[in-house]
């Protein structure tokens, strides 16, 4: 039982940044932007929300200031893509280039030190006890990203904003004619992804290892990016994938640990990726429209007048 | 100082962007490169190696002048980074990794004038020479604790390839924790990458899962101490002290000293006497080191550690002696025998006690 509870504990933790970063991305897409800068604003709001921590003591204040980081990193490819109408696959990814870049140069003055990690605030009681810390041993960044799942699914289906913002990536002519700004939207849209991209890399620097590391997110960014396409945009899915992909990680850890070397080390790392391709294949082969990507993904919006 | 045409001409013949680096070529000190695998702010592994960088520019700023690449990965890119520094004109290069080992003899067959040095690796050149620790050495110390001081006798090892650095490592580890604890057992978690926080911090909490109450590092970053600060539990620092980042849970670490040899080299290419060589020096050299001990190591614990220290200071100790049996029970080591240096820089095999994948 101790054994089950502290592998949870594990998965959970391997998959709540993806989790975060995911579901930005998803909103993101949704409005028809393809961002695959996710890896750079994960580091600039890693070291965003290490520095803001140092400074003020203060881990929540810490994980606005991620967000924040992430959402002003985000808008710079907001601008590119929107105002300039840039190719975003080659602007994402320069944003990553740019995101670890800045994250370094910010960090050269951070490294080395520590913070206190951003654990639960439940008391002891409950957070450190064998069994219900299985339930309040967190830190509450992993709460939030699976309150935001809920969230983010109830604002694209129920309500009038989701609905505009689905339209405009369905369909961005479309919702510009019946008066819709689609530039506005779409601003929203990457920067509500910077800024879950941003508390994700946060997760890293303020709670597994309360530190800042250079390019410490090693390749989750990208991780997010295959989650958002396996979750076929839909964010119940994506809720169940990111744990997936969290058990797959956690299963090549115990895996080695255990002395088990019937499949090797690569195979398990290669999983989330050959899991994507094969959700695609399945996606694209039942043709369910709802499932699939949004239509105007990563195409500028050019309207004749 | 000595700038050939020769060279210069290949490196423009090499590389169309040689000519940002002739400005360089007007300089009368003589360039050295470093090519590093991660950030210099790694504070484990790259961070000492900078470290050694810095005591060449100390010790011999006057005549020399330094460069590096950090962040260079150990893939097919590693040639690239590797001839740019011959091209902006250094006339000795130090490759910090085991992985760049094909890739700078490649390189040194383009540049015959520029010297080599490989770091962990095992094949020369004319213009190629390779260095390395006796990690191990410290590995022994460290085990020496671990075994002494583990209530649960199942230790950690946190790994990133099954290279034979890593393996001597491993080995060393789990025999000395032996010695002090017979039934002391080592499992291993290879995580295919030298810097993955995350990934070392979920290892960790893997092994601390199955039964060990110390883990010990052989990747780059802290993130396994943090996470056994977190846990009360207990490590060591990988490459440098990395106290500041767990207070509590960093009982000692081995730090690699490499300025020596670094100021060696270098001003063996000032007088004009570098050969290649196969250099292999340890804790009588002072190339590798053991941090001060924390507060939590016990009396007992220090004083078998001490005891290995000295051991291997005047030459009396070693740990590859036999009987050493493999994983399988097979005697491979026979009782009284000293594995050679030759053996050890090849040995693909863990000893009895380990836990591995493969």
């Amino acid at each position: 039982m101790d054994f089950m509870i502290a592998a949870i504990i594990t998965i959970v933790g391997l998959t709540t940044p993806i989790l975060l970063a995911g579901l930005g991305e998803l909103v993101v897409e949704k409005s028809g932007v393809l961002n695959l800068g996710v890896e750079g604003l994960m580091l600039v709001g890693a070291i965003s929300g290490f520095a803001v921590t140092v400074f003020t003591f203060n881990p929540w204040a810490g994980v606005v200031g991620a967000a924040v980081g992430g959402a002003l990193a985000s808008l710079i490819f907001a601008v590119l893509v929107l105002q300039l109408n840039s190719n975003q696959v080659a602007t994402g990814l320069a944003l990553t280039i740019f995101g670890t870049g800045l994250s370094s140069l910010i960090g050269v003055n951070f490294t080395g030190r520590i913070v206190a990690p951003f654990g639960s605030v439940f008391p002891d009681v409950l957070a450190k006890d064998p069994f219900w810390k299985l339930f309040f041993g967190y830190s509450p960044i992993v709460y939030f990203a699976i309150l935001m799942v809920f969230v983010v699914g109830w604002f694209l289906k129920k309500t009038r904003a989701g609905l505009i913002l689905r339209a405009v990536g369905e369909n961005d002519l479309s919702a510009h004619s019946i008066g819709y700004s689609v530039i506005k939207v779409r601003y929203m849209a990457i920067a509500f992804g910077g800024a879950m991209a941003g508390i994700g890399g946060a997760y890293f620097s303020l709670v597994i290892t309360p530190m800042w590391a250079e390019k410490m997110t090693a390749g989750r960014g990208w991780i997010a990016l295959a989650l958002v396409v396996f979750a076929g945009w839909r964010t119940g899915r994506l809720l169940a994938g990111a744990y997936f992909f969290g058990i797959l990680m956690a299963l090549e850890l115990y895996a080695k640990a255990a002395g088990f070397s019937f499949l090797p080390s690569q195979f398990w790392a290669a999983m989330p990726y050959a899991m994507t391709v094969v959700a695609l294949a399945i996606i694209s082969s039942r043709g369910t429209a709802g499932a699939s990507a949004p239509a105007c993904l990563g195409k500028p919006f050019t309207p004749s007048t | 100082m000595s700038i050939s045409r020769r060279n210069l001409l290949k490196g423009a013949a090499a590389a169309p962007l040689a000519s940002m680096a002739l400005p360089a070529f007007a300089q009368e000190k003589v360039k050295i490169g470093f090519i590093f695998l991660g950030p210099i702010g790694d504070y484990g592994w790259t961070w000492a190696h900078n470290k050694g960088r810095e005591a060449v520019e100390a010790a011999l700023g006057d005549k020399v002048e330094t460069i590096y690449t950090e962040n260079v990965p150990e893939d097919a890119s590693a040639e690239a980074a590797i001839r740019d520094l011959c091209n902006a004109g250094c006339k000795l290069i130090f490759t910090t990794s085991f992985g760049y080992m094909d890739q700078t003899l490649a390189v040194a067959a383009e540049f015959p004038d520029v010297k080599f040095e490989h770091c962990t690796g095992y094949k020369r050149a004319d213009n190629v020479a390779t260095y390395n620790s006796r990690f191990h050495e410290g590995r022994a110390v460290l085990g020496t604790i671990a075994g002494k001081m583990s209530k649960s006798g199942t230790l950690g090892y946190l790994g990133s390839f099954k290279i034979p650095e890593v393996v001597l490592g491993v080995n060393s580890f789990a025999l000395s924790a032996q010695r002090m604890n017979p039934d002391a057992k080592v499992k291993v978690v290879m995580i295919d990458s030298w810097f993955d926080p995350p990934k070392e911090a979920a290892a960790t909490e893997t092994l601390i899962n199955l039964g060990c109450d110390i883990v010990t590092t052989h990747t780059d970053s802290p993130a396994a101490l943090q996470i056994l600060e977190q846990k009360g539990l207990y490590g060591f620092g990988q490459g440098a002290d990395m106290s500041a980042f767990a207070p509590n849970a960093h009982l000692t670490a081995i730090e690699d000293i490499w300025g020596p040899y670094y100021i060696q080299r270098a001003q063996a290419i000032l007088d004009g006497t570098w050969a290649s060589t196969d250099t292999w020096d340890g804790m009588a050299q002072g190339e590798v080191v053991i941090s001060p001990y924390s507060a939590a190591v016990t009396p007992e614990a220090a004083a078998e550690a001490d005891k290995v220290k000295a051991g291997y200071m005047d030459g009396s100790f070693d740990i590859f002696t036999g009987p050493i049996f493999d994983q399988d029970g097979v005697e491979r080591v026979a009782a009284g025998v000293k594995m050679t240096l030759g053996e050890l820089a090849v040995m693909d095999w863990f000893v009895k006690g380990v836990e591995s994948a493969s």
